[in-house]
């Protein structure tokens, strides 16, 4: 087979030009592209959210005259991030790129499925484009009704296209996702290098293993409920309409059901990420690696019964309230392993604190105060005052903005000489680390006092009494966006520079097997599967 | 170096959680407050101690996981220990931190489940008045068996007519609603058009109106004075601008106000209306 692979690709040398990107089929230039679409997500969701802390920087009316377009601009924040940032960048960038590096697999399983998951994305990005430029509730354009998209608000509350647009969107977002999941599955569980069993697999793919799983089950049913919302909007249906006997806690059901797998469809890959970075710069293997795989596992097996810890406050009964409450609180124990594991691996290491390690260990303290706020908010009884406050905002920005971008930024810088080549000086990933470290604590610790004493989210003004705090956490912000002019610069400069990247820059312990190829890769390698010989662990 | 100043920030931030109760405010927020508001109901205040001593025990994990990050970072750097240890397991550890972070939680829940169930489980009502929320106001809704039988719709102020009044912008209302001290008073709340949420943080009381659905909670409160509450829910563009605002006064002046209030409210064409009685 390795025979045939060869002589086939003498027939025709490797496709350039805009061929070689539109008409991909190999996992690490669409890996690329997945990175490059984030990239410019990200500075779209980024410059909303600036938008929302300038507004937020004195109470009052500043920027939006029409408090409903800051409803829209908080909507496009959460659909951006979460879906054209966050997910295509762990999952579509880092995923594809490195998931078939590391378990010794010439390319993705379903090749040409790839580039259709890559190019749905687009087009999904351009229809929530659209759906901001056309009317939404009446009188103002596009969808304010939060990422969560709520009826009867997303019904009768926005009988304008908008939100038809953002449904398609999501459909189109969550088809390329599934097609990425069945992809991701069947690579990991079939084409892993002769030798390399499931216990001895590197943890990224399993993080990713356990998110493709996470994203097969659940996305369906966010497809369902927003098909049901685009009937209820369009077709006279009432599955959401308590007028005509629908229920509109119903779509919260479905929502979270596919929404809390989500978050930890966010994560997941970053634990991954945190752990190879955390081995390879104390030239230790990772600890306890069993007990790391399978408190993936468990996460994302809990994380699919615990969704209705979201809707503490819709009246639901005392003894599922009790539930939720317990099931949730139950998932702080795989992830206290996470951290204890990653903190064992350090322990005893010999580490050099490189651009990539501050990153992963600035990540696994941030996480740590988003995880334990985390359970504060699992007592139903103490989210009763929490519920919908900035304490919230709070809290999923440490876990997301700090966890799971803080891991991009990790991976990119650590995986940043193998995908190009080339080095970034590490002074600069280090500077750029601080500047976020600095700007994120700044943008978001004092959000938990915000939210303490009481203020609701989605709040485009608020009382005076809020003011001090929303000034400093504006001010954090623009400390936070200052350190993407450092990321970009650090970019720059890898360019400009005739350094180019070894094939191993980390040294001894980087063991995993991207590491045995040139940087850049080739651009089909193993045509000679490797044969996985490392140790159990 | 840049790793102590790292512990000295968390310090002075941590100092800082616990601080801030001393200027935490009555019935509405103050200007730099860290921590709830001050309660005054029973619910409350058991949710506000509740929270305080899952923040220390938070607090604690936080600080002990910063504590490992440091000595992993003093003493396992290239120049401290240039040769790497090989251990990757250790079985008692590892018992031992899932053990011990499973007996933590079991010791919040306990606590935890007995709040939940005062918040849910309504005692039998002295006063049962509905609050109906609409895009963007309030409505309340008196029953006529507990000498009501109006309905009056309550209205943010302009924001300058408040400080006119000398009343929190943004927070103050035209109409409170208003109700007597002492009694236990059970609030049905429902939305009208899109989902809402009735919050007033000083009582530990947050549910969401909802269309269709008639939600129950329940508060008792013996300290007379304003308190504040926002809308929860995004409910769409003036979503910041429809407070809540309950009045708490003595059963007397309560008496006083419904006679007056019944006579204020009548051009109101409203049902005459008696709430289920909630047993």
């Amino acid at each position: 087979m390795a025979h045939a692979a060869t002589s086939h690709d003498t027939h025709h040398g490797d496709p350039t030009g805009w061929k070689r990107w539109v008409m991909s089929t190999n996992h690490k230039d669409i890996g690329t592209m997945y990175l490059i679409f984030a990239i410019i997500a990200g500075l779209v969701g980024g410059f909303l959210s600036i938008a929302m802390r300038l507004e937020l920087q004195e109470p009052g009316l500043q920027y939006f005259t029409n408090p409903q377009t800051y409803n829209v601009f908080v909507t496009g924040h959460g659909l951006i991030m979460v879906f054209f940032v966050v997910m295509p960048a762990v999952i579509g960038g880092f995923g594809n790129w490195f998931v078939p590096l590391m378990i010794g697999a010439p390319d993705m399983a379903f090749p040409r499925m790839n580039n259709i998951s890559f190019w749905l994305l687009p087009a999904a990005f351009a229809l929530l484009g659209i759906s901001l430029f056309v009317e939404g509730a009446p009188g103002s354009n596009g969808f304010g009704g939060g990422w969560t998209v709520y009826p009867p608000l997303a019904t009768m509350g926005h009988p304008g296209p908008a939100l038809d647009f953002g449904i398609l969107s999501l459909h189109l977002a969550g088809a390329s996702s599934i097609l990425g999941a069945i992809n991701f599955i069947t690579t990991i569980l079939n084409m892993r290098a002769p030798g390399m069993t499931m216990h001895k697999m590197p943890l990224f793919a399993w993080a990713l293993l356990v998110t493709a799983f996470l994203l097969l089950l659940s996305l369906p049913v966010l497809a369902g409920a927003i098909t049901m919302l685009l009937t209820d909007r369009n077709f006279g249906t009432a599955f959401f309409d308590p007028a005509n006997g629908g229920d509109p806690i119903l779509y919260q059901h479905l929502f979270w059901f596919f929404g809390h797998p989500e978050v930890y469809i966010m994560i997941l890959p970053g634990f991954g990420i945190v752990s190879h970075i955390i081995s390879t710069f104390s030239k230790k293997p990772i600890f306890g690696y069993l007990g790391m795989a399978y408190a993936m596992v468990a996460i994302g097996a809990v994380g699919f019964i615990v969704w209705a810890h979201h809707m503490y406050t819709a009246g639901l009964a005392l003894n599922t309230q009790r539930y939720f409450m317990f099931a949730t609180m139950v998932i702080a124990v795989p992830t206290g392993v996470k951290i204890f594991s990653w903190i064992a691996t350090m322990w005893g290491g010999s580490i050099r604190f490189t651009a990539a390690m501050q990153w992963a260990i600035g990540f696994i303290f941030l996480f740590t105060v988003g995880g334990v706020t985390g359970v504060v908010l699992a007592n139903a009884g103490i989210d009763r005052n929490l519920h919908n406050t900035y304490y919230v905002v709070a809290h999923f920005h440490y876990v997301l903005s700090l966890g799971a971008v803080f891991s991009i930024f990790a991976g990119f810088y650590y995986w940043f000489p193998k995908m190009s080549g080339r080095i970034i000086p590490e002074s600069i990933g280090i500077l750029h680390f601080w500047v976020a470290f600095i700007g994120a604590n700044v943008l978001f610790f004092p959000m938990h006092f915000t939210g303490l004493s009481g203020m609701p989210r989605h709040y485009v003004d608020y009382p005076e009494a809020f003011a001090g705090w929303n000034r400093i956490s504006s001010y954090g912000s623009y400390i936070f966006a200052a350190g993407l002019l450092i990321f970009f610069y650090g970019i720059l400069r890898a360019y400009m520079s005739p350094v180019r990247a070894a094939n191993n820059p980390w040294g001894e312990g980087a063991t995993t097997l991207e590491w045995t190829l040139s940087s850049p890769p080739p651009h089909h390698q193993f045509d000679t599967l490797p044969r996985f010989s490392g140790s159990g662990h | 170096m840049t790793r102590r100043n790292f512990g000295a920030t968390l310090a002075v931030l941590l100092s800082a959680c616990f601080a801030g109760a001393a200027f935490a405010g009555t019935g509405q927020p103050s200007p730099w407050q860290m921590n709830m508001q001050t309660p005054v109901t029973e619910m409350a205040e058991f949710l506000g101690t509740l929270h305080n001593s899952v923040n220390i025990v938070i607090g604690l994990i936080s600080a002990f996981v910063l504590l490992l990050l440091v000595i992993v970072v003093l003493r396992f750097n290239e120049k401290a220990n240039p040769v790497p240890s090989k251990t990757t397991h250790h079985t008692g550890l590892e018992i031992a931190w899932t053990l011990i972070p499973a007996l933590i939680l079991v010791a919040i829940a306990i606590p935890s489940f007995r709040l939940l169930t005062m918040q849910v489980q309504l005692p039998k009502a002295d006063i049962t008045v509905k609050a109906v929320a609409h895009q963007w106001y309030w409505s309340y809704e008196y029953p006529e068996d507990q000498g009501g039988g109006f309905v009056f719709d309550s209205y943010m102020l302009p924001p300058e007519d408040a400080v006119k009044a000398n009343q929190p912008a943004l927070l103050a209302v035209d109409n409170e609603l208003v109700l007597p001290a002492g009694k236990t008073i059970v609030v049905q709340v429902v939305g009208a058009d899109v989902i809402h949420n009735f919050a007033i943080p000083s009582f530990g009381v947050r549910m969401d109106a909802v269309p269709g659905r008639l939600n129950q909670t329940w508060f008792k409160t013996d300290k007379e004075g304003m308190y504040y509450g926002q809308c929860s829910r995004l409910c769409g563009a003036n979503h910041a601008y429809m407070p809540i605002a309950v009045r708490i006064v003595s059963a007397d002046k309560y008496a006083a106000w419904l006679t007056e209030a019944k006579k204020k409210f009548a051009s109101n064409d409203a049902q005459p209306i008696a709430l289920a009685a909630n047993e």
